[in-house]
Order: C-alpha cells, then sequence, then structure tokens
C-alpha cells in the first residue's frame, strides 16, 4: 500500500522513546537559541511532548518527500517557538540536525519564526500571533474541497488567544464542521508580560472553546499518553484540545520563569540545563 | 459612451473561470456588490462564506492556496487591504502565495457611504508589499480580461475597482498583460498617465488640450505595479513633462510610482491629480470628483501649469 511506504520511517516510536524524543527537542532548543544568542526558549520547551508526539506517532507525513500528497499538516500559530518545531523536523530527518545551529543567522533556511518556501515541512508563515488558525482553516477547507482525509494540526499559544482574529476562525471552523482539524494550546499561563490572568484574562478557556463549537478537552500536556489520546478522533466538530504545561519545562530554573520567554541561555545556565536533561533522558 | 460597472465584468469573468477546478472565490458577506455571487451561481461548492471577517479571510485564502487552490477574496477596498494588511502581508505575500485579493468600491466615486468606504490609500499600502502586483484597469472590459489575467498569474495581486458605472473606452477581448502600460494617443508636448477612471479624464483632457494647441500622450496605467517605466521614459524622453491621474490619495499612488521612476532616472516638471492628503465625504459622485479636483479639467489645469513651467526653462 504506498500510503504505508509513505508512513516515515521516523513514526511510531513508543510513549517511552517519545518522552525521551521531547528531551532531545529540548537540548535542541537549549544550543540553538544559545547559539542564535535570541529566541524563544521558555514555550519552545512547554511544547516539546507535542512536538515529538505529532513528529514521531502521529502526523502521516514523509520527510523524503515533504511535498506528499497524502501527508497530515501542522500549524505552528505560536511561530516563536520555532526553535523546537526546527528541532523536531530535523529529527525526524527533513534535514540534518546540524543545520539546526544556523537558527537566526543570515542566510540561514532556519528564519526566526517558520516560513513557508524556505524550509522543507513548513506549510505556512507564522509568527505575527493569531493568523495561524485562520490558515488552519483554510488547509482544512482545501481538504475537505478535495476530499481528502488529511488531518491538520494547529498549535496555538495561550496569550495569543486575546487577539481576535483566532475567534473568527474558530466560527469559520465549527460553521463548516471542520473535523478534520485539532488545535493544541499550550496553556502554560505566561505571557511577555506576565501571567496570561493577570495581562489580560483568557478563562474560562474551555467553556469558551466549547461555545464556539469545539469539542473540548484539557490534558497534561507533559504526558505523551494524553497527547496520543487527544489525537484520536471521533467527533463532527472540530476539536481543542488545552494542554495544561509548564513554560521552561523541564529545566528547573527555566521553569514558570517569564524572562526566559524571549531570551536565551548564559553560557552557565546551557551547560547547567544542558547536564540536567542528559542526566534525566541518558543522551 | 457605453458605461458598465467594472464589478459586473470582474463577476462575468469569474462566472467563466469556474470551470477552472483550483479556483476557490471567498467572499466577506458582500458578495452581491462585489458580484463574486456570479461565481457562487456557477460553482456552489467553491465559493466560500467566511463573513464579516476579513482577517480570518486572508488566513483561510492563505491556507487554500497552500494546498494548490487558486483563491479570489473580495470585499470593498477599505476592508480588503486596511482591514487585513497585515494578514495580507504575513500569510499572502511574504510565502508568495497564489491569492488575489480584488477589490471594488475604490475611490471616492463610492458617493454617499462617505468617507469610511472610500479606499483612498489602499494603491499605497499594497504597493509597498514585496512579492504584491498591484493592478487598477480602466474599464469593465480591462476589468474582465485582468481578472483572467490574474488568475493564470501564480502570484499574490491585488486589483481595485470602482463601484460606479464608468465609459468603456478599452476594445473588447484584447488579452492583459500585467506590467505593460498602453498608450491610448499619442503626443508630444505632455504625458497625461491615468489609472482606473481617471484614464477617461485623461482621453477627454488631450481633446481639449488639442484644441488649444498642446499635443498629449495618454497612457493607460492599469498596472502600478510592477509599474512600465520602459513605457514612461519612452515617452517622456519626447514630452519632458508627466501629469498623473488617480482616484486615490496623491501621497503612494501611481503618481508617488511615477515620481519614483522619473527622479531617478532625471527628473522633469510632474503634476499629481489625486485627493490631496485628505478623506473624502458623502455626497453625489460627480459633485464629489468636482469637489476633490478629480475631474477632466482639474488634468487640463495641471497640464496648463506644467506647459507654463517647461516653457519657462
Amino acid at each position: 500500500m504506498t500510503e504505508m511506504v509513505h508512513m516515515g520511517t521516523a513514526n511510531g516510536l513508543d510513549a517511552k522513546e517519545l518522552k525521551r524524543m521531547a528531551d532531545k527537542i529540548r537540548m535542541h532548543v537549549i544550543e540553538m537559541t544559545f547559539e542564535a544568542g535570541s529566541g524563544h526558549p521558555g514555550g519552545s520547551l512547554s511544547a516539546a511532548e507535542l512536538f515529538s508526539v505529532l513528529y514521531f506517532k502521529v502526523l502521516r507525513h514523509d520527510p523524503e518527500d515533504p511535498e506528499w500528497p497524502g501527508r497530515d499538516k501542522f500549524v505552528l500559530s505560536k511561530g516563536h517557538v520555532a526553535p523546537a518545531l526546527y528541532a523536531a523536523l530535523a529529527e525526524s530527518g527533513y534535514f540534518p540536525v546540524e543545520e539546526l545551529l544556523t537558527l537566526r543567522k543570515l542566510g540561514s533556511r532556519l528564519q526566526g519564526h517558520p516560513a513557508r518556501g524556505k524550509l522543507p515541512g513548513i506549510e505556512v508563515s507564522t509568527g505575527s500571533l493569531g493568523q495561524g488558525l485562520s490558515m488552519a482553516c483554510g488547509l482544512s477547507l482545501a481538504a475537505k474541497l478535495d476530499k481528502k482525509d488529511t488531518r491538520v494540526y494547529c498549535l496555538m499559544g495561550d496569550g495569543e488567544l486575546q487577539s481576535g482574529q483566532n475567534w473568527e476562525a474558530m466560527m469559520l471552523a465549527s460553521h463548516y464542521k471542520l473535523n478534520n482539524l485539532t488545535i493544541f494550546v499550550d496553556r502554560n499561563r505566561l505571557q511577555i508580560m506576565g501571567k496570561t490572568e493577570d495581562t489580560l484574562s483568557i478563562e474560562p478557556l474551555e467553556a469558551k472553546l466549547k461555545a464556539f463549537g469545539f469539542r473540548t478537552m484539557t490534558i497534561d500536556g507533559h504526558n505523551v499518553k494524553q497527547i496520543i489520546k487527544a489525537c484520536e478522533r471521533t467527533s463532527s466538530s472540530p476539536t481543542a484540545v488545552i494542554m495544561n504545561t509548564v513554560k521552561g519545562k523541564g529545566v528547573s530554573f527555566m521553569e514558570n520563569n517569564p524572562d526566559f520567554h524571549g531570551r536565551s541561555c548564559k553560557p552557565d545556565e546551557r551547560d547547567r540545563a544542558l547536564k540536567e536533561i542528559k542526566e534525566r533522558s541518558s543522551w | 459612451m457605453v458605461r458598465a460597472a467594472q464589478r459586473k465584468y470582474y463577476g462575468k469573468a469569474l462566472a467563466k473561470l469556474a470551470e477552472r477546478p483550483d479556483i476557490v472565490v471567498l467572499d466577506a458577506d458582500l458578495g452581491d456588490s462585489t458580484r463574486t455571487s456570479e461565481f457562487a451561481a456557477a460553482a456552489k461548492d467553491r465559493f466560500i462564506q467566511i463573513g464579516i471577517a476579513e482577517q480570518n479571510m486572508m488566513g483561510v485564502a492563505a491556507g487554500l492556496a497552500a494546498s494548490g487552490k487558486t483563491v479570489f477574496a473580495s470585499t470593498f477596498a477599505v476592508f480588503a487591504t486596511g482591514r487585513c494588511w497585515e494578514q495580507i502581508r504575513q500569510a499572502i505575500a511574504y510565502p508568495r502565495l497564489n491569492v488575489k485579493v480584488v477589490a471594488t468600491h475604490c475611490g471616492i466615486s463610492v458617493g454617499g457611504d462617505g468617507a469610511s468606504h472610500q479606499a483612498l490609500e489602499d494603491i499605497a499600502i499594497m504597493r509597498a508589499l514585496p512579492n504584491m502586483t498591484v493592478l487598477s484597469p480602466a474599464d469593465a472590459n480591462e476589468t474582465y480580461e485582468a481578472t483572467i489575467a490574474i488568475a493564470e498569474y501564480n502570484g499574490p495581486c491585488y486589483m481595485r475597482m470602482g463601484r460606479a458605472d464608468f465609459p468603456i473606452i478599452t476594445p473588447e477581448g484584447v488579452k492583459f498583460t500585467i506590467g505593460k502600460a498602453t498608450v491610448l494617443h499619442e503626443g508630444n508636448d505632455i504625458t497625461l498617465i491615468g489609472t482606473g477612471q481617471m484614464v477617461v479624464s485623461c482621453m477627454e483632457a488631450a481633446n481639449i488640450l488639442e484644441e488649444a494647441g498642446i499635443s498629449a500622450e495618454v497612457i493607460n496605467m492599469s498596472t502600478i505595479k510592477p509599474l512600465d517605466t520602459e513605457t514612461v521614459l519612452r515617452s517622456v524622453s519626447k514630452t519632458k513633462c508627466v501629469v498623473t491621474a488617480e482616484e486615490h490619495s496623491i501621497i503612494g499612488g501611481l503618481g508617488s510610482a511615477v515620481a519614483e521612476c522619473l527622479s531617478e532616472n532625471g527628473p522633469m516638471p510632474m503634476e499629481r491629480v489625486g485627493v490631496k492628503d485628505s478623506f473624502g465625504e458623502s455626497g453625489d459622485p460627480s459633485e464629489l470628483m468636482k469637489k476633490y479636483g478629480l475631474t477632466t479639467d482639474d488634468v487640463v489645469a495641471a497640464a496648463e501649469r506644467l506647459i507654463e513651467r517647461k516653457g519657462r526653462k
């Protein structure tokens, strides 16, 4: 069966391996943002398990053939956590892992935010918050028009839900019954200026998503089994998964520290962070 | 002169394009006005109602285009460009996706709706976007052909048109070439470059000037970007002075594009007929065109001032 050939060799890790892959992604994120001297490690770390599960378990994709028409599609609406996406793509085999260290450098395919056409595996250009879900809806609609079973996944930040365009897109997703669409909200509760609920509260979030016509669920966003289960679809509506996460997850001094939303590690911090992850995951 | 609304012919062209299965048309609750309803009648499944949500419309357009669709997204120009400029920038222009933003209700001749609905800055803001092609056809016939041309072109486009019925001055069935201006009337003393419905005013002005012994060359600049600098420079090498005319602000539109070209290739006397850095207001279209200096007489007056300046040198 052609589809099986195209499933991608990277798919199908077990829970333990997925957990370990999440830590590998974390190590890349620390090193990439350190090397770049800037970037957004905090939110990249909070979504590491999701990237691991999507790229090594759930997505039907083929790193050897990024344009394979049968592929599922991923949109990174919170585009500033591009380092984690790039790490997942490189580990999947879309491009050499060594290229990760070119992040944000002149001439690199690894732009500060994901750019379609620059790097294989990037479906749409994101980074300006609040826009990714609309693009994901377009991908979902196209699949419906073409009667394809493409699944579309969109990772959103919690802070970016303050942007009104998201709610326009949600209305559209439920109106057109885009049940091939799943959104994940990385609910780490922090944004640049502090806590989301102090900045501009987004709660009660699940009730809002439900009111906008989504099938909703709340999970532990660091539990790979719960993420896998959330990706099983049985609904006639689009699905919204609120992932409770910890910003900076996996590095003790970065956890829940808004300072690391938008700055990279200093040399000693990098060393400590890598040591901590390595010891835990035996990489 | 036969008159017709550009949007009516836009709708006709879309209905023709409905035979192409890759074409999808998006509407923000104005399909009856923009005439995308003609496409809906021909290909209901590929007409997607987005609701009054232009920002979302541009993002959805990007997602569809990223899936291989040729997407037309239409609404009034104020909302099609201003409301969602950054969405067009990020989602469409930056990745160079195949989306055609086609807007009606440009300029002051929108009339009674007033300043809130009169787009006078759309060329300026769309022209500034990398990868964006900007069209402003002169009449209904040219609008039809331009619609077919942008559907064949692979990349982002912005096309503007007016609301009202304008005189038809271009022949039917002439293939539209993006980036190519048309010399409608040859002359030696002055170049009149118009876009949109102001092309008619330039033609009328040329006739009036001819009676006064001034030979005017008239150019229909229906592509603003990329600007046909070759045609502009060839003309001014004879005439040595230029009037531009547009139903748009004099800031950032056709006048600015031509001024940029002339400044870089040897400056020369120039006048810009357009809205002088102001908002419009409610009124009858013809009254508004007069009040805001967008009539044939305004083109003639500008031309006469230029001829005098040129003579004094």
